[in-house]
């Protein structure tokens, strides 16, 4: 006996639910879902670049945690959302090509290469995000970050074609009754067990469970029923960490009594302040959120100097953009810039205290910058270097 | 028409636009490796998962009873949705031993508290549905909620006339 493999032909697939009428109801949610992620996951970039045309505005302070929020949650929608739209169209993967017509031919396969474009590129995207989320990087050589952003392009441009392409069907089975079975392939007429209506529903309550099981990342009433959160909310000062002393290699230096805080003004050093320089400074406390890339947030009562205090210190003017460096020797953040309208804002603090505890070694001590609607990568800690640039 | 040419086109630009963006911001060495991946996701789902969704439906069509088939599906499509988006917890790979506050949760535990309870509510709901389907005309309660939300509408018509004229 002899096993033949050999991929189905559509005709084989005979499902009532593998229609369009199923693909384009879910569709139209996993497309909404795909631009409200594609939408936020661009101000994430924009948030993050080192210089802009238009600043980035530090009101209202929880614009970040909530974008970022909803970025990582409408991914982790999609996925449910995707895997059942793409069983609802499977049987199309294994059409023939039409060979005769040579125009037909070119037509389908460069529809066939947009739609394998559009599913490899969603796939990547959703689960790359969903293990960066969970600090996971199985891959040794691109970047996470310039690989993601770039292929957001792909899938969000792939997707308007394909949008484009199935214009008329998608209008056809959206204005008709679930049940109808206009462009329904032949073979697609064995009733399944359950109804297209209630499959549809289910793939929405999947979605949706999907979303509770690990929004409690950044929405803190949903905590305890987020079982599969990447954290749990808690850490010291009820802020959880993201890279710890140990892992950013400055346990030492960040201890150590020769520490200082650099003031660097037009080349010089204005100020070189100890620990001690600092407490002495006027002490304000602000409740700002901590808000990262990953999607995980958490609200902070944060005390320390003002960065317009310190500045006006040292002699420096303020309306500048102001570079801080941490203690950290490698990372792409270890060195960012703090934009203007960020340092002059009277809520942007170099923090001595979290939750009126001195801050922890993991959150940045003996100090670290806080300001507001920034991204948590750009929260730099451990900090010991401010240049004011000219 | 005009709408989709204008739609089609944008989408072109921006997907050709995504595309440069790999090829300038990464060096060939890397473009493999996004190639690699690109292609494993494709594979790991075109293949991998939809022949395992393909035997399981067969096996379900073959084995399990009618009343059985609608809870079997719910549970399957939820339940194995949560499972993949869990999966880079479950795995744990991103867990340090110097950071205590990331993936601080009992996650396999969890995992498998969920899915014993899934199978005990898709076996309660085909008892139910098995039991309501031979004693349709008094069925009533549990079994004819969960009835209601899993029959196909045009069986609920037929219940529903067969109801009235019981009435």
């Amino acid at each position: 006996m002899t096993l033949q493999l050999k991929p189905p032909t559509p005709d084989q697939f005979t499902s009532r639910l593998r229609s369009p009428a199923v693909a384009a109801r879910i569709g139209l949610w996993l497309g909404l879902a795909f631009g409200l992620c594609f939408i936020t996951g661009l101000i994430s970039h924009y948030a993050q670049l080192p210089s802009r045309p238009v600043p980035f505005p530090t009101s209202p302070s929880w614009g970040y945690r909530l974008t970022q929020g909803l970025h990582v949650t409408s991914g982790l929608a999609s996925i449910p959302l995707l895997l059942v739209k793409l069983w609802s169209v499977l049987p199309n993967l294994f059409e023939s090509l039409p060979r005769r017509d040579p125009r037909k031919l070119l037509l389908t396969v460069l529809e066939r290469g947009s739609i394998a474009a559009l599913v490899a590129a969603s796939i990547f995207q959703l689960a790359t995000g969903a293990l960066n989320a969970a600090q996971w990087y199985p891959w040794q050589t691109f970047s996470f970050r310039t690989v993601h952003y770039a292929l957001a392009w792909v899938a969000i441009g792939a997707l308007l074609l394909h949008i484009a392409v199935k214009l008329p069907i998608i209008r056809d089975v959206l204005t008709t009754d679930i049940d109808a079975t206009i462009h329904d392939r032949s073979s697609a007429t064995t009733p399944g067990p359950l109804t297209r209506r209630a499959l549809v529903r289910t793939t929405f309550a999947a979605a949706g469970v999907a979303v509770l099981a690990t929004a409690g990342s950044t929405v803190p009433w949903l905590r305890s029923v987020s079982v599969f959160a990447t954290r749990t909310g808690e850490g010291p000062g009820g802020v959880p960490i993201n890279k710890s002393a140990q892992a950013a290699g400055v346990e030492e230096s960040a201890t150590s009594s020769d520490w200082r805080l650099k003031v660097v003004l037009g080349g010089a050093v204005a100020g070189s302040l100890t620990y001690d320089d600092l407490r002495a400074l006027p002490q304000h406390t602000v409740d700002l959120p901590i808000a990262c890339v990953e999607g995980w947030s958490a609200q902070g009562t944060w005390s320390g100097v003002r960065m317009t205090d310190l500045l006006r210190a040292v002699g420096a003017p303020t309306g500048r953009d102001v570079d801080v460096t941490s203690l950290q020797q490698s990372g792409a953040f270890r060195r960012t810039t703090l934009p203007a309208n960020f340092a002059d804002d009277e809520r942007t603090l170099l923090v001595l205290d979290l939750a009126g505890e001195p801050l922890s070694l993991d959150h940045g001590f003996p100090c670290r910058l806080i300001a507001p609607n920034r991204p948590g990568v750009l929260q730099t800690k451990w900090v010991s270097r401010l240049e004011v640039t000219a | 028409m005009r709408t989709r040419l204008v739609l089609g086109a944008c989408g072109v630009a921006l997907l050709v636009y995504g595309a440069l963006l790999v090829l300038s911001r990464q060096d060939p060495g890397q473009w493999f490796e996004v190639g690699v991946w690109l292609g494993v996701g494709v594979v790991a789902h075109d293949v991998a998962l939809s022949a395992l969704l393909i035997s399981a439906c067969f096996l379900g069509s073959r084995w399990l009873p009618l009343p059985w088939r609608a809870p079997a599906v719910v549970a399957l499509v939820v339940w194995g949705a949560l499972t993949v988006v869990s999966v880079p917890v479950l795995v744990r790979a991103g867990a340090r031993a110097d950071n205590a506050t990331l993936l601080d949760r009992p996650y396999a535990a969890t995992w498998w508290a969920i899915s014993v309870i899934v199978v005990l509510l898709v076996a309660v709901a085909g008892l139910v549905r098995s039991r309501a389907s031979r004693a349709r005309p008094t069925s009533s309660g549990v079994g004819r909620v969960l009835a209601w939300h899993l029959v196909p509408r045009s069986e609920q018509q037929k219940h529903d006339a067969h109801d009235r004229r019981e009435q």
